[in-house]
């Protein structure tokens, strides 16, 4: 099957996720990127993000158990790969790279040997053509001295390298895919500012898809050109970055945006926003919003299905109200 | 995730007391000088071994009275040079210690990081059979199988080999245990490595410096079951200079020549010491993470 340029090249539907039968981690998420689109996740720990991108990767730890109508990958049918099939993807076409860049080298390999071995693994490259390529992708990330840190082990590295060893190593093979879980949280703000700019740059020039797994608004905002917004293991509102800022319809995004200061918008001394309590742990069978009890805006209603409603052009979400509801106009 | 730090980021770069750096020096030592004994004994021993003279019975030490200097530490009961058969034992005592701690080394590691790093059912199964090693009683064991088969050094090696792997088990299960969680593993999972690649290339190179130190304390206890099996008359076959079959051949001289029965016994416990050093040494060197 080819894909044509218009079909995403992810393309996640109807995904759910059960841990041990107890908890629903995630219920019915829906997802596309499409090539060269930076899709970001945003949501509270615990919303179902990471478990999402490992469900595509078919990386889930025991006892946990996804469904879904289709993962597609360029056309391929995901969930009918074989787990060699699948990992002969994994590294290949389809990267991930993880949030904390200070365990995920491993200390026992030299930069290079790990690098290298990726381009063994999945092109059958001779090492030296893979150190090449090694050095050649350091340097596109912006380390200086390439040749030496091919050398090095991971704790020569600081954190803010060895994203970047990460994010080159995550591109050793020229992948379709990156899948980025929260990159820049582990790191300085200075340096978190950095490994984005790169990552837009290295996604603007390669004309990757990135889904990329955050928490921070402001890397949304900054990175997206769609969003969507998680909770409970429910993508609660999606659409183009600029339609859900400007017009943000879920009581749970609504929230969210509160919670952060705008300059020149929020006063000083004001108090900012914020979303009473955290998020539920939900067991099968559950119905209706799961967002329900931290909602300002809940009715009895909430207590059952809830529709996914067109806020106009491709934003959708997911709740009772109508798109231009205000405070006043739900209580 | 902030055990990584200084401490692992510099290894063995961290200062001991000077008695342990002593200690661990001595270990090495003693170590290292019966490696080369056991490898060049041909070259060191001043007579044949097996050579046998009623003439010279039970010569003293070259310091004791009535010794002489052709046999520095003196002969045996038939007239064999003492110290050719020490060095010679040397060979038998290092080949058996090194050859069990291999092979017990191969099942026990991957028992253990199979168990450990799959967790569930197969951990469930690994831990069943350490319980079983653990519940088989070692020397009975070794006995019946040498009672069974007949006594050869390889059957030493192979039943101390097979009876040996429980502390790599366990060790390599639950070091493995704590690897399996951390990201590098998830990493090169999602890189597509394949399971075999994750055990043996990123999960145990990462357990390594633990393995290392059991090795050398199963060594030190390999050698002593040798003795001790050798002693019963049911390890090492006469006339292979054992140090364990030649305390048991010495112990009916011991009354009146001491010097049989102790100069083995010393050398014994100077090499198992050694190794035990050497143990602890490499522990202190490597394992920076054991003590937090």
């Amino acid at each position: 099957m080819t894909a044509s340029l218009q079909d995403p090249v992810l393309s996640v539907a109807n995904l759910r996720v059960s841990i041990g039968g107890r908890t629903e981690a995630v219920r019915g998420m829906s997802l596309a990127v499409a090539r060269g689109e930076t899709h970001c996740m945003v949501g509270e720990s615990g919303c179902g993000k990471s478990i999402s991108a490992l469900s595509v990767m078919n990386l889930l730890p025991r006892g946990i158990i996804r469904t879904a109508d289709h993962i597609r990958f360029q056309g391929q049918d995901l969930l009918a790969m074989s787990e060699r099939q699948m990992s002969r993807l994994r590294g290949d076409k389809i990267s991930m790279i993880f949030q904390e860049p200070m365990t995920s080298l491993n200390p026992a390999y030299t930069i290079g040997s790990q690098m290298s071995e990726v381009l063994e693994r999945h092109r059958r490259a001779i090492r030296r053509q893979a150190m090449d390529r090694a050095a050649e992708l350091l340097a596109r990330v912006g380390i200086t001295a390439p040749g030496m840190r091919l050398g090095q082990y991971p704790h020569q590295l600081s954190g803010g390298l060895r994203q970047r060893v990460m994010i080159a190593m995550a591109l050793m093979c020229d992948p379709e895919l990156l899948i980025a879980d929260e990159p820049t949280t582990a790191l300085d703000v200075t340096v978190q500012a950095q490994i984005l700019r790169l990552l837009q740059k290295l996604q603007q020039e390669l004309g990757l898809a990135l889904l990329l797994i955050t928490h921070d608004l402001g890397v949304v905002a900054r990175m997206a050109q769609r969003v969507s917004v998680m909770y409970a293991g429910e993508v609660v509102e999606t659409g183009a970055v600029g339609d859900v800022f400007a017009a943000p319809t879920h009581p749970y995004t609504r929230g969210l945006l509160d919670c952060i200061p705008v300059p020149g918008k929020t006063q000083t001394g004001e108090p900012l926003g914020n979303i009473p309590g955290m998020v539920p742990r939900i067991p099968p069978g559950f119905a209706g919003c799961g967002f329900r009890d931290r909602c300002m805006s809940a009715a009895p209603e909430c207590a059952q299905a809830v529709p996914l409603r067109d806020a106009g052009g491709d934003h959708s979400y997911l709740c009772r109200l109508p798109p231009d509801w205000t405070r006043a106009s739900a209580a | 995730m902030s055990s990584v730090g200084i401490a692992q980021a510099l290894p063995g770069r961290r200062r001991f007391p000077a008695f342990r750096r002593l200690a661990t020096l001595l270990g090495v030592v003693i170590v290292g000088t019966a490696l080369l004994v056991a490898i060049f004994a041909p070259y060191l021993t001043p007579h044949d071994p097996f050579a046998q003279d009623l003439n010279l019975r039970l010569i003293p030490p070259v310091w004791m009275e009535g010794g002489q200097p052709t046999h520095l530490l003196g002969t045996d009961q038939i007239g064999r040079d003492y110290l050719s058969r020490l060095i010679y034992g040397t060979r038998i005592s290092m080949l058996i210690g090194v050859l069990a701690v291999i092979t017990s080394g191969l099942i026990g590691i991957t028992l253990g990081i199979v168990g450990g790093f799959y967790g569930g059912r197969t951990d469930d199964f690994v831990m069943f059979l350490i319980t079983c090693r653990l519940s088989i009683p070692l020397i009975l064991v070794a006995l019946t199988v040498v009672a069974l088969v007949g006594s050869s050094l390889a059957v030493v090696i192979l039943t101390l080999g097979l009876l040996l792997w429980d502390r790599f088990a366990v060790v390599a299960r639950t070091t493995a245990m704590q690897v399996r969680n951390l990201d590098y593993i998830a990493a090169a999972q999602a890189a597509g490595a394949s399971r075999v690649h994750i055990l043996v290339r990123e999960v145990l190179p990462n357990i390594a410096n633990h393995l290392v130190v059991v090795a050398t304390l199963e060594m030190a206890l390999a050698i002593l079951l040798e003795a001790a099996l050798s002693f019963l008359g049911l390890g090492v076959p006469p006339p292979l200079p054992s140090w364990g079959l030649m305390i048991a051949e010495a112990k009916e001289y011991m009354f009146f020549s001491p010097w049989v029965i102790m100069t083995p016994g010393v050398v014994l416990f100077v090499l198992v010491l050694g190794v035990n050093l050497l143990g602890d040494g490499l522990r202190d060197m490597l394992g920076a993470d054991l003590e937090r």
